[in-house]
């Protein structure tokens, strides 16, 4: 079964291909929606700002939900994952795919004076930060509660009932999502150590069963 | 929590680390990949590669050695040295590098960290800075330090983050190579006055430095290169000193299990 990683133009996807190939992964790059039709599996990855997203106008939805009507699993990674989602306030005007509900929003300290220790509250979230499982799912296996992974965004999913990994960074948010065959990570599991090969792995063995 | 990150430097020139390999023990320290592979072990959190040639001809050479890293490291890569337009930040990042970091470049043309930041987006630019203390503040040098400027680090800090720089490599010339420790006001003057992560650099000589440079010094990370290679483990070991202080790093799971095995 072949996996279409989706070049939409949302930065480079060098370390994406690199840990799919390290992990053995048949995969291409789709020239546009209509060659989505053999695909068994989709990579929407991405990197900047939620407009970026864009891109993926009707055609790839229809094609990418095609996917998924066929039984495929659709992985969204970074601003791939809040794309699953109905929008995000850094670019309000783009729809996103709409499949899991709630908007992104950007990260905030609660405490408008930021942290009580005096510390730096910075955002762009940018480092290793560490995953709270708040439910079981296959996407997991193999992941310790407190692993860490590396992280790079400004906005954030909400924590919903498809959220199974949650990180707190000021605002706890969503950083794992899984329901049946749609997957997201907020985090680069292509930066993230063995953790996240293992989550990539976990991703692509369903993909390929 | 976020974790306060530990950067290896590796300078390379003609695809040999050339700077700071004092540990004979190790057969293959002057390799790249193989010194990679190692700090990936010892739980390094990113790994920068410094291209201390940086010469048009040897480009090449570089993207082998960058490509070769990649291979070895599924952490964030960032290659830096002599990057001065579109082209060569592209044959960087199409070798595998995650980030490029811009120094004299991005000085003389800041509009380059704008493109840069809308190409590959602003996670994927840094902007190195090298200053040095005088008359109170901190001013900037380029051109490897041999150069100086009329820009105050700080001022330009600002205004490269304003110009789509996702993070900033600040070192202290002052500092650099001392072993002395990091320049913490330095550091913290930058920190305080950008958004965008700070990586501390120049100076690293003991494991309390880094502990400096993570509370007063407000870094985001650290960055060293030849105190890693006194011995096997360093990274490790200074991770463990850190968490025994409080300093929020990247364990690993043994950390956590009370020296379990780890599962995985």
């Amino acid at each position: 079964m072949s996996i279409a990683l989706i070049d939409y133009d949302a930065g480079n996807l060098t370390s994406v291909r690199k840990a799919l190939t390290h992990l053995g992964a048949r995969f291409e790059t789709p020239a546009g929606p209509a060659a989505l039709a053999g695909a068994g599996a989709v990579i929407v990855p991405g990197v900047g700002n939620f407009e970026v997203t864009a891109a993926l106008d009707a055609d790839w939805r229809r094609a990418i939900a095609g996917v998924l009507e066929r039984g495929g699993l659709l992985l969204g990674i970074c601003v791939g994952l809040q794309w699953l989602f109905e929008g995000s306030e850094e670019a309000p005007g783009v729809p996103g795919f709409g499949a899991l509900p709630g908007r992104c929003r950007r990260i905030e300290h609660p405490d408008p004076a930021g942290p009580a220790d005096g510390a730096l509250f910075k955002v762009p979230h940018v480092g290793w930060n560490s995953l709270h499982r708040t439910r079981d799912s296959w996407v997991l296996d193999g992941v310790e509660e407190g692993d860490q992974v590396y992280f790079t965004h400004s906005y954030a999913a909400p924590v919903g009932p498809e959220c199974i990994g949650s990180t707190t960074y000021g605002i706890e948010f969503a950083s794992v999502v899984e329901r049946e065959r749609l997957v997201g990570m907020q985090f680069h599991p292509e930066k993230s150590g063995d953790v996240g090969l293992r989550l990539f792995r976990n991703v692509l063995d369903r993909m390929a069963a | 929590m976020l974790s306060k990150r530990i950067i290896a430097c590796l300078d390379v020139r003609d695809g040999q680390v050339v700077k700071g390999i004092n540990f004979e023990g190790l057969r293959s320290a002057g390799d790249p990949a193989a010194l990679s592979r190692r700090y990936n072990r010892e739980g390094i959190d990113e790994v920068v590669i410094l291209d201390v040639t940086a010469t048009i001809e040897k480009r090449k050479a570089m993207a082998r050695t960058i490509h070769a890293v990649a291979q070895e490291i599924f952490l964030p890569l960032c290659v830096g040295g002599g990057i001065n337009d579109e082209a060569h930040a592209d044959a960087a990042i199409e070798a595998g590098a995650d980030k490029v970091s811009l120094n004299t470049a991005a000085i003389a043309r800041p509009e380059l960290l704008t493109a840069l930041a809308r190409r590959y987006g602003s996670q994927a630019v840094i902007v190195a800075i090298d200053a040095k203390r005088e008359g109170g503040g901190f001013r900037i040098y380029v051109r490897s330090g041999r150069q100086a400027t009329e820009r105050d680090a700080v001022e330009w800090a600002r205004e490269a983050a304003d110009r789509g720089a996702g993070e900033i490599l600040l070192t202290s010339i002052d500092r650099d190579g001392t072993k002395s420790g990091f320049d913490c006001e330095l550091t913290a003057a930058v920190s305080e006055a950008v958004s965008i992560p700070v990586i501390a650099s120049g100076g690293a000589g003991t494991f309390d430095h880094f502990v400096d440079v993570f509370t007063a010094g407000k870094a985001d990370a650290a960055l060293a290169a030849s105190i890693f290679h006194y011995a096997e483990h360093a990274v490790a070991d200074l991770k463990q000193h850190l968490h025994e202080r409080g300093i929020p790093v990247r364990m690993g799971r043994w950390a956590r299990t009370g020296g379990a095995e780890p599962s995985a």
